[in-house]
């Protein structure tokens, strides 16, 4: 057990300017090409709306959010984040086999606590953000790093929230990480 | 000249073709700087690892400073990107959620998706979990329509709201960056001498 905690935290990651970087190239790159930035949570929005729309169209199309998501030309899932979230994982994984870290199913947890609640406390973080992301119009990625870069007010605001509030909920979830 | 498919450069379904090789170079930039691990990220909150933090400021001030050479060089023409609506109190909220999300689930979205690319079951169910709590947003709508457009802004840039020219925000982000990031040098090297249960 130990060892193998050693094992998974001697890794061999970029210098975190060097990658600072090149991210803020590929933001500068997809802002030239696209005329907006990286995104992440949108694509699950589009599943969302996809599943309610296949399973209960007039549900979806009567749902004022849904809605906005559907048109009668193409699926919600026909939509550049999709493409593009579909690419993150691709390049995850690319990353992954370059330097060693693709292995079979294993979980990330601080030293005080289960697997189960690593995974519990997983889903119910995955659904407050999820939900919050819709309120903020993006999550980390479209709202918070995209929107700042390009100087938007709103992009700072949920940049912010999300990590100073992170910083004073931390202590209270100590527990889960140290 | 800029942005490109805004102004008909590329057309048709190349968009896509295009989206998915960004989002590669996305997914590569983050897997490689340690982002598919929770604990790697949860450092941030904790004082033992902020590459978060590193990572994350240096992107945001490169391609601040970024957008205003391509500006200047005429390359990109800054009045065509897409600037982030801003609706002020379901964005303060919708913060604060993502924030206590961040904490509880050790994720982002976007670091989930490349946990899950290199076998990580918890970055798996933290994307399920975003699935149901974007599925719980949209069947409960109705519930908060009104606050959902409050505090409507338009687009404001950091420009319109403070009157600060662009070069002048881009200074001051890039001022605080760096600041932050030696102070974080700092903190990190304490922190570290104390912590045994993480290996660095």
């Amino acid at each position: 057990m130990h060892s193998n905690k050693l094992e998974e935290n001697k890794q061999r990651y970029l210098n975190p300017y060097f990658g600072g970087v090149l991210l803020g190239l590929l933001i500068l790159l997809t802002i030239f090409i696209t005329g907006r930035g990286l995104g992440a949570s949108g694509s699950i929005k589009s599943a969302v709306v996809t599943t309610t729309n296949v399973i209960a169209p007039t549900h979806a199309q009567n749902n004022d959010y849904d809605k906005k998501f559907i048109s009668d030309d193409h699926s919600p899932m026909y939509n550049w984040l999709v493409f593009e979230s579909f690419g993150i994982l691709l390049g995850g994984l690319l990353s992954g086999i370059l330097f060693g870290r693709v292995k079979k199913f294993r979980i990330d947890k601080g030293p005080n606590i289960t697997n189960k609640s690593r995974l519990i406390a997983a889903v119910i973080g995955g659904m407050l953000f999820g939900f919050g992301s819709q309120f903020g119009r993006g999550c980390t990625s479209g709202a918070a790093l995209s929107g700042t870069a390009t100087f938007a007010f709103g992009g700072l605001i949920v940049l912010l929230a999300i990590f100073g509030s992170a910083f004073l909920y931390a202590w209270f979830f100590r527990k889960l990480w140290i | 000249m800029g942005p490109l498919i805004p102004n008909g450069f590329i057309i048709g379904d190349w968009d896509f073709v295009i989206a998915i090789l960004l989002g590669i170079a996305f997914g590569f930039i983050l897997e490689a700087s340690g982002f598919s691990s929770s604990r790697n990220l949860a450092g941030v909150f904790y004082g033992y690892n902020f590459v978060v933090l590193r990572v994350f400021f240096t992107a945001m001030i490169v391609a601040m400073v970024g957008l205003l050479y391509f500006d200047y060089f005429g390359w990109l023409d800054l009045s065509k990107i897409f600037i982030l609506p801003t609706f002020v109190w379901p964005m303060i909220v919708g913060g604060v959620i993502m924030g206590l999300g961040f904490i509880v689930g050790g994720f982002c979205p976007g670091t989930s998706f490349t946990a899950i690319a290199i076998g990580k079951l918890d970055g798996l169910l933290f994307t399920i979990g975003l699935y149901i709590g974007i599925f719980i947003f949209t069947e409960s709508f109705p519930l908060f329509s009104d606050f959902y457009t409050s505090g409507n802004m338009g687009n404001p840039t950091l420009m319109d709201v403070t009157g600060i020219s662009a070069p002048w925000i881009a200074f001051a982000f890039t001022f605080i960056a760096l600041a932050v990031f030696w102070i974080t040098m700092l903190i990190e090297k304490r922190v570290r001498k104390t912590t045994t249960a993480y290996k660095f």
